[in-house]
C-alpha cells in the first residue's frame, strides 16, 4: 500500500500522461483516420504501442523493483501515455462499423490482424528489452566480491 | 477548445482505467490478469451507447469526441492487453494467452453491439 499523498502523485502521473497520450492519438486519428476500409490509423497506433510498452515493461521490470522513479515512469509513461495511446473500444467499434458495412473481409481479418500482431510485437519489444539489458543486472566489478 | 477537453477527458479515462485496475486485481482470484478485460469490456458497452445515441443526434459530434474519442479512448487499451498476453506467451502459458486474447476480443466485441442496440 502507498500513503495518500503516494497515491494522488501517482494518479496525477497517470492524469498527464493519459492526456498527452489521447491528445496524439486523436491528433493521428484526425490527420490519417478514413471513414471506409481498413482502419489504418487506429492498427498502426495499436501496434506501435504494443512494442513499445513491451520494451518498456520489461526494460523496468529487469531494471530493479517497481518502486521510486521505476514506478513513476511505468505509470506516467506506460499506464499513462501509452494506455492512453492506444485504444480498444474505437477498435472494437470500428469492426462493427466494418460489419455494418457489410465489409465482410476486413471485418474478420482486422480484429484478428490486429490481436495477433500486438502480441507478436510485445513479446518483440520485450525481447529487444532483454538484448540491451542482458539476462539479470549484475554488479559493476567494483560491487564483485573479490574471487 | 475541443481538442484539449479531448485529451483531459483521456486523462480522467486513464485515472479510472488505473483505479479499475487496482480493484480489480484487488479481488481477481483467477491466475490471469482481469483488470484490463473488465476495462475493455465496459469501454466497449460505453461506446457502444455513445454510438448509438449519437447516431441519432447527429449534432453531438463534439461531445461523441470528448466521451469516445477522449474518455473512453483513454480508459481503454490496447498495448496492456498485448503485454498481458505476450507475459503469457513467455511464460509457456499458450493456451492461457489465446483464452486472454480471444476472450477479451468476443466479449468486446458482444459488448459493444449489446452497446449500439440500447441506444440505438
Amino acid at each position: 500500500m502507498v500513503s495518500r499523498r503516494e497515491h494522488l502523485r501517482l494518479v496525477g502521473l497517470v492524469f498527464v500522461g493519459g492526456a498527452l497520450g489521447t491528445a496524439l492519438r486523436a491528433g493521428l486519428e484526425g490527420a490519417f483516420a478514413q471513414p471506409t476500409g481498413w482502419p489504418w490509423a487506429t492498427f498502426g497506433i495499436n501496434l506501435v504501442g504494443s512494442f513499445v510498452l513491451g520494451l518498456l515493461l520489461e526494460r523496468l521490470v529487469r531494471g530493479g523493483p517497481d518502486e521510486g522513479w521505476r514506478r513513476s515512469v511505468r505509470l506516467g509513461c506506460g499506464t499513462g501515455v501509452l494506455g492512453g495511446f492506444t485504444t480498444y473500444s474505437t477498435f472494437v467499434l470500428e469492426v462493427e462499423r466494418l460489419v455494418s458495412d457489410g465489409e465482410t473481409t476486413i471485418a474478420v481479418a482486422y480484429p484478428l490482424v490486429s490481436v495477433v500482431l500486438g502480441l507478436v510485437l510485445a513479446v518483440a519489444g520485450m525481447v529487444v528489452a532483454a538484448r540491451f539489458t542482458g539476462p539479470r543486472r549484475r554488479p559493476t566489478t567494483h560491487e564483485r566480491p573479490a574471487a | 477548445m475541443i481538442a484539449l477537453l479531448v485529451a483531459l477527458a483521456g486523462g480522467l479515462g486513464a485515472v479510472a482505467r488505473f483505479e479499475v485496475d487496482t480493484l480489480v486485481a484487488r479481488h481477481n482470484r483467477w491466475t490471469v490478469p482481469a483488470g484490463t478485460l473488465v476495462i475493455n469490456v465496459t469501454s466497449c458497452v460505453l461506446l457502444g451507447m455513445v454510438v448509438g445515441w449519437v447516431a441519432g443526434h447527429p449534432a453531438a459530434g463534439d461531445l461523441k469526441d470528448v466521451l469516445g474519442v477522449g474518455f473512453l479512448g483513454g480508459y481503454s487499451t490496447f498495448s496492456t492487453a498485448s503485454v498481458e498476453g505476450a507475459r503469457l506467451l513467455r511464460a509457456g502459458r499458450t493456451r492461457a494467452a489465446v483464452v486472454h486474447a480471444g476472450g477479451m476480443l468476443v466479449a468486446s466485441l458482444a459488448a459493444a453491439w449489446l452497446g449500439l442496440a440500447i441506444t440505438s
